[in-house]
């Protein structure tokens, strides 16, 4: 079944409005690929078979957007922050910086008055350790989103013990294996963060067997945000899938597999957590896409930089609280749309965003 | 610096083939533009470790350049003319270093959301000059050969998904020697046509013994120590680089005078093509199934063969890059299923590879997997999309195609 094939099947199931709470109850929690997924791997006929989750239980109860186009850098930690912003943000991808426009976690905080334990990031690497908060002016610090890296948590629980058990979870950047970014600028505590969410190396120990990928840690302390936390506003960025970058297409099969696992995992807990059961909206979305078989300069899969259609072109799924189920839309649409449609839907404007709501769910 | 500026002097420490074109065709390079001169001189510096079919490449294109009036190649500039250029970038030494010009392009490209105006303008500029330089036919049809899928017993998909709507499915081959047929048709093409670098072994596994002469061969365990030793300078260099895009720099920057100890130097050409294959592919030093299908496309790319025969291997598994960097010396369990996929994936990729070549509709693609009876051949003559389950050997298939 092709990506626009469900057009066919446009079923308007407008929400009833009644049973909607209001938007300061209302939370959404935002999944994106830091490492793009293809269409020819996901949702064109030979992919599908690699997102069961996503096609056979997510879908149907979704607003499917089609064509979500990025016209911005296409490296990850840029890109997501282009998402969070509603700006195609424009510095470096390696370096460690803010983004330069307000991100939803501020404009949410600020515009909402709410505490810092109500927006969370969970990213994968050090890369990402300043997403939380712009460097604007009228917003920036003290209004951002905490930022959990749970391999840096991981590694303080294994500070000065044998690490080798945990190496497969430490990976950081697939696109730049062996550097990784001084950290600054996130003065989130370890030690009292492990606290709250009751953390232990010995839950470490015993979730780190089954724990295969970063991705895998990732979700785990995301679930624990979601548990202790009930952040109004969380962003989980997975990154397993850029393992492309190494050229093994396998690989990166098996990230795209996880990822789709992972994000059913994350929808049972929001469908099973009293506290997110009915009032939440759940985001997922590649930050881009990867270079396209026939171009010419690049290797398909393995990298994003040609710029090509199809590494600047992904797909969104909208589902949950006032999301029409089993729609598709086929107009397009911008990546930097997003930012404005969680304010629409979480009650703050994204106002310095060059993206729009996105009225098929707002 | 403008183009219009140029000295022969200033391409005084140019390797000598590289010296001459650049000053016999001073006259075009200074009314290039500024964006498109230090791209045609970061080829023109390498020249003397081209491939032959590259010269020919640049050759021509300074032909076409040389025969355009001054209205034409103005008219050619225009689109890269109107692309805009900061003073940092205008400074650069970019005759010295035309490759870091290319690179601090490329970023302010991406940064100022001039991407696209390249895209458009490189496209119009290539298209210009294959109008009036038509790439040469080869002497013979092209033959790509691949064996996919050493060591699998069963495959746990169906094989050559992607290839197949192109050629036809063979479900009945007889396998045995075939790896022996597949070398002799690649051993006997060489000898009846005779070409530098016309005709390719790579190998994902151990080395074997060479070929034929002119085979030029390479292979993955028969580069280990060229390769440990790239991996021991991404260690040392990893620390000293400032960043990704540090690295990227020092890593293209490496020379073969660096890797004497492992690598045989004796021809310069090959020198430098090997080692760009750790210093410029990613994946390649780690991955033996991203070594054949990352030398594979470079090979296609730049050297242009008449021949080739590419053998995937089982890559290791997957380990954390640190892992990886620290240690490859250890015995790493291997990944048979998982290096099949990446092989299956590969061999669309180099058939894709040679479709790019002159006369493609001419060539012949023949898929293997190993020892089995399936393969996939995509050649004039054959059916797209069709299978056959016809018993037949693969020095059969060959002499049909070929």
């Amino acid at each position: 079944m092709a990506v626009g094939s469900y057009a066919a099947r446009y079923l308007p199931k407008l929400p009833s409005g009644r049973n909607t709470p209001p938007k300061s109850k209302r939370k959404v929690v935002v999944v994106t690929f830091g490492g793009g997924a293809r269409d020819e791997e996901t949702f064109a006929p030979g992919g599908q078979e690699n997102i069961p989750e996503l096609l056979h239980t997510l879908i149907p109860q979704a607003t499917f957007f089609t064509r979500v186009m990025n016209r911005g850098i296409l490296g990850h930690y840029v890109a997501t922050a282009s998402l969070a912003t509603g700006v195609y943000e424009r510095f470096n991808n390696f370096a460690a910086v803010c983004p330069q426009n307000p991100t939803v976690f501020e404009y949410f905080r600020k515009d909402r008055r709410r505490p810092a334990s109500d927006a969370w990031v969970v990213a994968p690497s050090n890369g990402f350790n300043r997403i939380g908060e712009s460097d604007n002016s009228s917003y920036g610090s003290g209004f951002g989103a905490g930022v959990v890296l749970p391999k840096l948590l991981l590694a303080q629980f294994l500070a000065g013990k044998d690490q080798s058990f945990y190496q497969h979870l430490l990976r950081d950047n697939y696109e730049a294996p062996f550097y990784t970014p001084a950290l600054a600028g996130n003065d989130l505590d370890l030690n009292e963060l492990g606290e709250t969410l009751q953390l232990s190396l010995r839950d470490f120990s015993q979730h780190g067997v089954q724990l295969t990928s970063p991705d895998e840690l990732s979700v785990f302390v995301a679930l624990r945000i979601m548990q202790h936390y009930a952040p109004s506003m969380l962003w989980i960025t997975l990154h397993d899938i850029d393992v492309a970058h190494a050229g093994a297409f396998s690989l990166y099969i098996d990230g795209i597999r996880r990822s789709d696992r992972l994000c059913r995992q994350i929808w049972d807990e929001i469908q099973s957590n009293p506290e997110y059961a009915g009032k939440t909206t759940l985001f997922i979305a590649p930050d881009f896409g990867r270079d396209g078989d026939d171009t010419v300069g690049g290797n398909g899969f393995q990298h994003h930089r040609t710029g090509d259609i199809a590494s600047r072109t992904t797909w969104m799924m909208v589902l949950g609280l006032g999301v029409r189920e089993n729609v598709v839309v086929d107009r397009l649409v911008q990546s930097i749309d997003l930012a404005p449609t969680l304010g629409a839907i979480c009650g703050f404007t994204a106002q310095m965003s060059h993206g729009a709501p996105l009225p098929e769910v707002t | 610096m403008q183009p219009s500026k140029i000295k022969a002097a200033d391409f005084g420490h140019y390797p000598p083939l590289a010296r001459q074109l650049a000053i016999e065709n001073l006259g075009i390079l200074r009314q290039l533009s500024l964006v498109l001169a230090p791209l045609l001189l970061q080829e023109v510096s390498a020249y003397d470790w081209k491939f032959p079919a590259e010269r020919q490449e640049i050759d021509a294109q300074f032909s076409y350049l040389g025969s355009l009036t001054p209205q034409e190649l103005r008219d050619i500039m225009k689109p890269f003319a109107a692309i805009q250029v900061s003073s940092v970038l205008s400074d650069i030494d970019w005759i010295t270093y035309p490759q870091v010009f290319s690179e601090q392009l490329s970023a302010a490209l991406w940064a100022t959301g001039q991407v696209e105006a390249f895209r458009e303008a490189s496209i119009q500029y290539v298209n210009a000059y294959h109008r009036l330089h038509p790439p040469l036919s080869p002497p013979v049809p092209r033959l790509t050969m691949v064996i996919i899928g050493q060591g699998v017993t069963i495959a746990s998909f169906p094989l050559f998904r992607k290839l197949r709507p192109y050629g036809v499915y063979y479900s009945a081959i007889q396998p045995t020697n075939g790896r022996e047929s597949l070398v002799r048709a690649l051993t006997a093409r060489a000898n009846a046509h005779p070409m530098a670098y016309g005709h390719w072994c790579v190998d994902g596994g151990e080395p074997n013994e060479p070929v034929a002469t002119g085979v030029t061969s390479i292979s993955y365990g028969g580069l280990k120590k060229l390769r440990l030793a790239v991996v021991e300078k991404m260690r040392t260099l990893g620390r000293e680089s400032g960043g990704p895009e540090g690295l990227q720099k020092m890593m293209r920057e490496l020379d073969p005078s660096q890797f004497k100890d492992t690598d045989d130097a004796t021809d310069p050409v090959m020198s430098r093509f090997r080692l760009s294959i750790f210093s410029e592919g990613s994946g390649t030093q780690f991955y033996s199934t991203t070594f054949a299908e990352w030398t594979a496309r470079e090979l296609f790319r730049r050297a242009q063969p008449l021949s080739a025969l590419i053998r995937f291997a089982p890559r290791q598994v997957q380990l954390s890059f640190d892992e990886m960097i620290l240690d490859q010396n250890g015995v790493v369990a291997v990944d048979p299923q998982g290096s099949l996929m990446d092989a299956d994936i590969g061999a669309f990729y180099i058939w894709l590879n040679q479709r790019r070549l002159p006369e493609n509709e001419k060539s012949v693609f023949l898929g293997w997997f190993e020892d089995h009876p399936e393969a996939v051949m995509i050649a004039p003559h054959g059916s797209p999309g069709t299978e056959s389950h016809e018993q037949v050997s693969l020095d059969e298939l060959l002499r049909s195609a070929v």
